[in-house]
């Protein structure tokens, strides 16, 4: 197995519409990728896409329809496709493009055009559903969560108080991003706990908006990566896990295939004793509950205990163990796929000292990003180390 | 090789636009309405649960590998990978797994009565193990995770083999009824 | 680094134009058991990973995804969905495996294309939306139903209405590119019709075959022109089913005892997808061809390769797609037809299960219906179809219309 290590990351605007087309969205995040990675076209070797639902889009294969932007045009490209999980796993794809040897330099990019969908990208959600058991219910994407968000806070009897501490938090830490789309440095407890209840126990404030944008990434083979770099960071441990389809027949109350993902990841990495191994994590969090549950998921506190690392403040960015320090999904916005660039991009640019105003205090060295995916399901986890 | 930036990234581009510039024809689109019509085969396992709906029962399938007796029916068992056997009639009582209170219609649209809706976790079936359905004759403040519920089903005549053969699940107290 | 990948294990199941008695679970199923019966392993313990190739459109769902797990074995293990075709799958087993994660990982292609009624207007969607749909011309319309409604509130679009017109089905992109082939070309509608005719006979050596047919060749050219110069049965009908395979490493496969098959070099490409700036000689295939043929050294396939199995789901890309991989100078692979090089007897036998043109238009399962026949041929169990002392084989696809992509697999016996 070869060593694989980042060397660009690239990231558009994130916005509820954005004029581009997905063409050109992939092309804007690819040319930053190129131009942060000192590197040409020609350099590169194989592209990885990462899109979620056609449906948004609005185009069948879109995978096909975007790949002259992804500066694929005759070259070996694949679209890879998980999901929610996506924005993790066309990175871990373009991973194992690379550490095969099969390629030496590979591009990943994550693009999503969620506003082409009229007249909202809820439309295209209707179609996650079972056709059978649950679409003739006419059910709405919010119930899901809200059913296990409900769940959760059950079962270990935690308050919506300290629930509504990450949206803040997170749309707090988003101030200062580019990209951010939702970013409030004023924004309290009270405004998420006072805002339109969508599906109980979710209310407005407590959801990220669908957006458009694209993110980009390029990997390289250890034994090149210092034409690119002196200071490299490396892909430390991948790891993907799916749980069943039929998610009615499962407790919801804890992810279990994100704790089988992270344990993956963490055996390639070298991870005994995450919550002091790992400096900072991006777990997914496109409802303020679900970075809690990836907490526990991912190994980094107790179950029932993330709450409590949140209310006493061991998330914030200067805190012992920083979530989320981009700003999340529920910052800085949520383009499924393209949220590689707050989950995996972020660890990029935080472990090589490129963040500016979100940068993590002290001297970050191993971080762990994960997406999620699928109708709750689909996990996948990525580690990065610098040096 | 050359200075890396700082700050990076100094910039994101992309231009914003907001939905009344779409509204307000401000900027050039182009429109498709696809025609997209499925029609699944359902397979012998869902065929013989909707055919039990439409007769006002519910069917579980037997797994003796892992000895659970599983619903909503598959041919085959996802943890030991096994064929199922045995058709099972189960209770058509449960108790609310969990549930969600919504103002949202499936079109994202907000409505002023809310739709009690969540899982049943059916008796006769191993722990967590039912289907998505909605809940009625209770108010949003009754409804509790841990509630025992039972079916209401749709008159006979005006059955499908649909899961809306149930119209929902109401509380329940245990013996007739 | 020596670690190989081979195949250890195959299954499918039978190719049908239609599978009402079965959901696309039960179809996935029945050919994934079958693999890993085939070879010998329980996917529960033994696998590492898994991997499906499905695009939503094609199955119904927004997320394809979420359906996949429970019914190939993959309930809390590494499982993913590439959006592709089945060589594409096979390609990423093969780095999966190389990293040295897994030593074991299932692949999955299926195609259930009879439960989605409106094929065309979805391959249609498959266009650019903003140059190249709306000039798609008229087509019948499928009498199941009207519109979606939209509420009123919606925008009027600027650009006229597209339910208001009709539109054409989109196979007339592949009449623009025979008119084309033909043209440029030495070859003929006649050498057309011959492989039309080779890949229905042999069909019917092929058990699983759903469309074979003895004709001749002046049934082809009497055929009715659908999208002149394409006739209909210069064109494959569509069928379900479904092929699974098991990849494994060398050693894996011989602690199994498994005569292994190795999967020797695989390649894709994808040119560029505006269609009016596209070549039309399938410069995919080429560079799939060429990025595969590096990796499993081979220097002169003409001599190398024992069977192939091309994309052939219109009859001229049989043609096609034999000059692009090397097999015969541009122009001339009607002369190979011609001399019957390409039967089954011949020194280059193609397409020997029939082809899609013989089982049937398999979406994206195509592929891993061309990798099924390679590796039965190189394990000798083609029986009336068997070519001799198969050594070496090629699997070949295109992702079909519009899509200018493409992936090669080379396959070598142990």
């Amino acid at each position: 197995m070869k060593e694989v290590a980042v060397i660009g990351a690239g990231m558009t605007l994130f916005r509820r519409h954005l004029k581009e087309t997905g063409k050109e969205l992939s092309f804007l995040a690819t040319k930053m990728a190129m131009e942060d990675a000192g590197i040409q076209k020609d350099d590169i070797d194989m592209v990885v896409m990462g899109s979620a639902p056609d449906a948004f889009d609005g185009i069948h294969m879109k995978g096909e329809n975007l790949l002259d932007g992804a500066a694929a045009t005759n070259k070996p490209y694949v679209r890879v496709f998980n999901g929610g999980g996506t924005g993790v796993f066309a990175p871990i794809a373009g991973w194992w493009h690379v550490a095969s040897g099969v390629a030496d330099v590979c591009l990943v990019v994550c693009e999503e055009k969620m506003g082409n969908c009229y007249p909202h990208p809820q439309t295209a959600f209707r179609h996650i559903w079972d056709p059978i058991l649950d679409r003739p219910l006419n059910p709405n994407l919010v119930w899901l969560f809200a059913m296990e968000m409900n769940r959760y806070m059950t079962v270990h009897n935690i308050k919506k108080e300290d629930i509504a501490l990450v949206s803040v938090k997170n749309k707090r830490n988003a101030v200062g991003h580019p990209s951010a789309q939702l970013a409030d440095p004023n924004i309290t407890v009270e405004d998420v706990l006072n805002s339109e209840v969508m599906a109980w126990p979710v209310q407005r404030l407590d959801i990220s908006p669908p957006s458009d944008g694209a993110a980009a990434l390029i990997f390289c083979n250890k034994d090149v990566v210092h034409k690119f770099t002196d200071d490299p960071i490396y892909v430390a441990g991948t790891g993907w896990s799916i749980d069943s389809t039929m998610w009615t027949n499962r407790d919801l109350y804890f992810p279990r295939y994100v704790a089988q993902a992270a344990k993956m990841a963490y055996k390639k990495a070298g991870i005994l004793n995450p919550p002091k191994d790992i400096d900072f994590a991006e777990p997914y969090d496109p409802f303020d509950y679900k970075e809690l549950h990836h907490m526990e998921g991912l190994l980094l506190c107790k179950k029932g205990e993330a709450p409590i690392l949140t209310r006493e403040g061991v998330t914030q960015r200067d805190g012992d163990l920083p979530i989320c320090p981009s700003g999340g999904l529920l910052g800085v916005g949520n383009p499924i796929a393209a949220t590689m660039g707050q989950k995996v991009c972020e660890l990029y640019w935080q472990l090589a000292g490129k963040a500016g105003k979100r940068q993590i205090p002290g001297d970050p060295r191993v971080g762990v990003g994960q997406a999620w995916g699928d109708i709750m399901q689909m996990a996948t986890v990525m580690v990065l180390r610098r040096g | 090789m050359e200075e890396k930036k700082k700050d990076w990234p100094p910039y994101a581009p992309g231009t914003h636009l907001r939905e009344s510039d779409i509204r307000d024809k401000k900027i050039t689109y182009t429109w498709w309405e696809p025609e997209v019509q499925y029609a699944w085969s359902l397979g012998p396992a869902m065929s013989k649960f909707l055919k039990g709906l439409k007769e006002g029962k519910i069917y579980g399938i037997h797994c003796k590998r892992c000895k659970r007796i599983i619903t909503p029916p598959r041919m085959f068992c996802e943890y030991c990978y096994g064929p199922t056997e045995e058709w099972v009639d189960l209770p058509d009582t449960g108790i609310i797994e969990t549930f969600s209170i919504s103002y949202l219609d499936p079109d994202a649209r907000r409505i002023e009565d809310p739709i009690l809706v969540g899982v049943v976790d059916l008796d006769g079936t191993p722990p967590h193990h039912g289907f998505m359905h909605y809940f009625g004759e209770m108010t949003k403040d009754e409804i509790k995770i841990g509630m025992k519920v039972k079916a209401v089903w749709k008159p006979e005549n005006e059955r499908e083999g649909s899961i809306t053969d149930i119209k929902y699940f109401k509380p329940y107290k245990g013996g007739g009824d | 680094m020596s670690r190989k990948v081979c195949v250890i294990g195959i299954g499918h199941t039978d190719f049908n134009s239609i599978t009402p008695g079965m959901e696309w679970k039960e179809i996935m199923y029945e050919a994934c058991q079958k693999a890993y019966v085939d070879a010998g392993v329980n996917p529960r313990k033994d696998i590492g990973s898994f991997i499906t190739c499905a695009e939503d459109y094609w199955e119904g769902f927004s997320i394809f995804d979420e359906f996949v797990p429970d019914q190939v074995g993959a309930l809390l293990r590494p499982c993913c969905t590439v959006c592709g075709d089945g060589l594409y799958g096979l390609g990423n087993a093969y780095m999966q495996i190389m990293t040295g994660y897994f030593d074991m990982v299932a692949v999955e292609a299926h195609s259930k294309i009879s439960d989605l009624l409106t094929y065309g207007d979805i391959m249609l969607h498959a266009f650019d939306p903003r140059f190249e749909r709306p000039v798609s011309g008229p087509v019948e319309r499928p009498k199941y139903g009207g519109s979606p409604e939209y509420p009123s509130e919606s925008p009027k679009p600027l650009v006229g209405r597209s339910s208001e017109k009709e539109r054409v089905h989109p196979y007339f992109l592949a009449g623009l590119e025979m008119q084309h082939y033909l043209k440029t070309t030495a070859n003929t509608e006649e050498q057309c019709a011959k492989v039309v005719v080779k890949n229905k006979k042999n069909a019917f050596f092929n058990p699983y075959a759903d469309y074979e047919l003895n004709v001749s060749i002046d049934d082809v050219m009497m055929s009715e022109y659908l999208f002149k110069p394409m006739k209909k049965l210069d064109i494959s009908p569509n069928v379900d089913g479904a092929v699974c395979f098991v990849l494994a490493d060398d050693k894996t496969a011989k602690s199994l005892g498994i005569e292994p098959i190795y999967l020797s070099g695989f390649g894709w490409s994808s040119e560029t997808p505006w269609i009016s700036t596209r070549g039309m000689d399938a410069l995919y295939a080429k560079n799939a061809a060429k990025m595969a043929y590096k990796m499993a050294n081979i220097k002169e396939p003409k001599r190398e390769i024992d069977v192939l199995e091309v994309d052939d789901r219109f009859s001229f890309k049989e043609l096609q797609h034999i000059e692009a991989l090397g097999f015969a100078r541009p122009g001339e692979a009607g002369k190979l037809v011609d001399e019957g090089v390409l039967e089954i007897g011949g020194s280059l036998p193609t397409n020997t299960s029939g082809g899609s043109l013989g089982v049937g238009n398999c979406i994206e399962a195509t592929g891993m219906q061309k990798a099924l026949e390679i590796i039965t041929q190189l394990r000798g169990h083609a029986a009336k179809r068997q070519v001799k002392d198969a050594e070496t084989g090629l699997a070949q696809s295109w992702r079909g219309i519009p899509s200018g992509s493409g992936a090669v697999a080379i396959f070598k016996r142990g």
